[in-house]
């Protein structure tokens, strides 16, 4: 009984290894993370200096809330991305078939998103050290709440990925629904950052909580629902 | 079997109807004329201060408030009776109280916003919890109905939906909770109900409130849900149509032209 | 024992009766070819069979599973060729079959002997094998996603016209891959146009018309095969 349940949490994870090396084997090939969805990244973040008319001072305190925009602008691409693999070549109706559980097809996907955002998030921080003039104050919280809000985004991505696809309205519907839900990790990840880089007097470990919460629910939820998503 | 009924209305939902219509002038009554403005007395300087005038929104905005969460919160449960038992019937459910609720939580922003005009001396607080939370919630259900319109087959898009729905509900207390920390303060608290003299007559008004926009729910659900059982009933009919169409098909169908010949070399 | 049982099943595609209550018996080990004209429901049934339709009435029973009730019971043991490819254009020939040779639940040894005896099959040859799906001709890919779906050596094979788009040795593959699987003891459902290249193979043909089984050659003493002809055949 017991050996039945290691060995299927075994499989779950093998599965969700196999789709996730996958997904980082065709980006590694294509390449449109770094391609594309990279220098947009950066190309968002010199759009905010000229909005804000360059005054670094500015930038400089405002820096972890267009640093978080910036990721989620992004994690839309890289979540498009993600969903389109599967939908080009009506590849999702062979994993359908293929038995593998749907929560493995979920967790392995998250995964190569959340490793893609994670290369962004490195991108998107020595590009506001850079262009904003802001000071890692605090590396491990930094990091820390890297990590948390983007095991968030991913999964959460992952998820509603999948259910803005095969629906005719794709690419416009994903933002509207994706965004809303989102908010609680922009919130926390910039205040988290306000602390790390030193932007404002607050103290991000306290935000990491809501952080992680998000990230396990949204993981856990994530794995339940999108069997029931893509099993239409 | 057609069900040829073209109307939602029936008897009881018309008494409804009136009754809600009686309530709403009776609301109104109250609210806008037999009610006191909110005008308190500084005990030391005696200047006037409160909310003067605008207290009366109030017995429209807390309750359609009220209401706005009783939506969601059926949507919520709806979707996940259908997740759970896949019948249309929490479906149709679900949409209805979903575009219930939006609209009045549109209402409960735009009155909100009227009132905090001259009450907060703004349109809009960032740091308030409450609103924050109402305006993303907003914008979830937006979401919600912005997929409930895209072109897919029903039942793929009754779980997308169902999905949506309690991901958003299920986001409420995280965004609530992280737009509390974020500016750790709110106008609601401190300035509306907990300091407001609560009279005889402006609890009486406030609780009318509740009731009338209780039936104007009952109603409004009534009518929507019977719109959306209508369509699906509609659907139905559709199909049996269409099943009956293809059966009469087969009789005029040219199928050996289609496939070349069914016997012998080609 | 039948391996697929309709009975009265009705799809739906939107609200659009695909399949308008059809009824279809197949036994194990069997062949057979389902023709019809375009529109007539082939599609829709062979997926119906895979279980990635929920029937909205009549019974569908699949390998011994109700699928109205348990549509996944059957995942792993049918395999479905439709008329898109399934593959993954950056990954080349070989990836894309390991990898569906594992999302089957293969382990690593067993899936690349398979894998190479289905890539033998299907004639993908070693310098095929490295190239990235991306830049294969149709009928190449095609004989790809051929393969992914033989590593799994399915006990009921769903092909979706798998002639459409191969070249004459590409067909004949097919042909050999159809007769194999029949020799292995699986059953398959194909629908073709290519009736006499199929008829070969197959004794039994179904003719689907209107989303419904208008002719079964297995029993046409029944008389089922009048309706047919009635239908306006210029030399009936």
């Amino acid at each position: 009984m017991l050996n039945r349940e290691v060995r299927q949490m075994r499989e779950l994870f093998t599965d969700a290894g196999l789709v996730a090396t996958r997904d980082l084997r065709i980006e590694a090939r294509s390449r449109v993370l770094l391609n594309q969805v990279a220098p947009f990244a950066l190309l968002v973040l010199v759009l905010f200096g000229f909005a804000l008319d360059a005054d670094q001072r500015t930038l400089r305190t405002f820096a972890p809330g267009l640093f978080w925009v910036t990721v989620l602008l992004a994690a839309l691409l890289a979540v498009q991305r993600s969903a389109s693999i599967e939908h080009a070549d009506d590849a999702h109706t062979g994993l359908r078939l293929s038995g593998m559980a749907a929560a493995s097809v979920f967790l392995g996907k998250a995964a190569a998103v959340f490793i893609q955002l994670m290369v962004l998030e490195v991108l998107l921080a020595i590009g506001i050290v850079v262009l904003y003039g802001s000071e890692l104050d605090n590396p491990v919280l930094l990091a820390v709440t890297a990590v948390a809000a983007a095991v968030g985004v991913a999964t959460t991505g992952t998820l509603y990925g999948a259910l803005a696809s095969g629906l005719g309205a794709r690419d416009t519907l994903l933002p509207i629904l994706l965004l809303p839900v989102l908010a609680p990790v922009l919130i926390g990840a910039t205040r988290s950052f306000d602390d790390a880089l030193g932007a404002a007097a607050v103290d991000g470990w306290a935000w990491l909580g809501l952080l992680a919460v998000f990230g396990l629910v949204a993981t856990v939820l994530g794995a339940l629902a999108y069997g029931a998503m893509i099993e239409d | 079997m057609v069900d040829t009924t073209t109307t939602t209305a029936s008897p009881g939902s018309r008494l409804l109807g009136l009754t809600t219509l009686v309530g709403l002038a009776g609301l109104i009554l109250f609210a806008f004329v037999l009610t006191e403005p909110d005008v308190r007395l500084h005990p030391t300087t005696g200047e006037e201060f409160g909310q003067f005038d605008a207290v009366r929104l109030l017995y429209l905005h807390v309750p359609m408030a009220v209401l706005t969460y009783a939506a969601f919160l059926t949507c919520a449960v709806a979707s996940a009776g259908y997740l759970l038992k896949r019948r249309p019937w929490w479906d149709v459910t679900a949409h209805a109280s979903a575009e219930v609720g939006t609209v009045f939580c549109g209402l409960v922003l735009v009155t909100g916003s009227i009132w905090g005009r001259p009450v907060w001396n703004t349109w809009w607080e960032w740091g308030d919890v409450r609103l924050m939370t109402t305006l993303v919630l907003f914008l979830l259900f937006t979401g919600y109905l912005a997929l409930r319109r895209t072109p897919a087959e029903p039942q793929r898009q009754a779980r997308r939906a169902a999905i949506v729905a309690l991901v958003a509900v299920l986001d409420i207390p995280l965004i609530n909770r992280s737009v509390e920390w974020w500016e750790n303060r709110t106008l609601h608290q401190q300035s509306t109900l907990a300091e407001l003299k609560i009279e005889d007559l402006t609890l009486f008004t406030l609780m009318l409130g509740l009731v009338v926009f209780g039936l104007v729910f009952a109603w409004l659900m009534l009518h929507r849900f019977r719109v959306g059982w209508l369509e699906h009933a509609q659907a139905g009919h559709e199909v049996a149509l269409a099943i009956a169409e293809r059966h009469a098909e087969m009789e005029t169908l040219d199928v050996d032209a289609a496939i070349g010949r069914t016997g012998g070399a080609r | 024992m039948s391996v697929v049982e309709l009975r009265g099943a009705v799809a739906l595609l939107g609200r659009f009766p695909a399949l308008a209550g059809i009824d279809l018996s197949v036994e194990a080990g069997q062949t057979v070819l389902v023709q019809g004209p375009n529109g007539a429901g082939k599609t829709t049934l062979l997926r119906l069979c895979a279980g990635l339709l929920r029937p909205t009435a009549g019974e569908v029973v699949v390998l011994g599973h109700d699928l109205t009730a348990e549509r996944r019971a059957v995942r792993r043991r049918v395999a479905l060729l439709g008329h898109s490819t399934g593959l993954y254009g950056d990954l080349t020939v070989a990836e894309n079959i390991s990898f569906w040779a594992r999302a089957a639940g293969l382990s690593g040894a067993d899936s690349e002997s398979r894998a190479s005896a289905a890539a033998e099959l299907m004639g993908l040859d070693r310098r095929l094998l490295s190239r990235t799906v991306n830049v294969l001709s149709a009928g190449q890919r095609r004989r790809t996603s051929i393969a992914a779906l033989a590593v799994r050596r399915p006990e009921l094979w769903l092909l979706d016209e798998p002639h459409a788009g191969l070249d004459q040795a590409g067909r004949n593959a097919v042909d050999s891959l159809i007769s194999e699987a029949v020799g292995a003891g699986a059953t398959v459902l194909v629908s073709s146009h290519e009736l006499e290249r199929v008829r070969s193979l197959s004794p039994r043909v179904v003719t689907v018309a209107a989303g419904m089984v208008v002719a079964d050659s297995s029993s046409r003493a029944s008389g089922t095969e009048r309706d047919v002809e009635q239908g306006g055949a210029p030399d009936a």
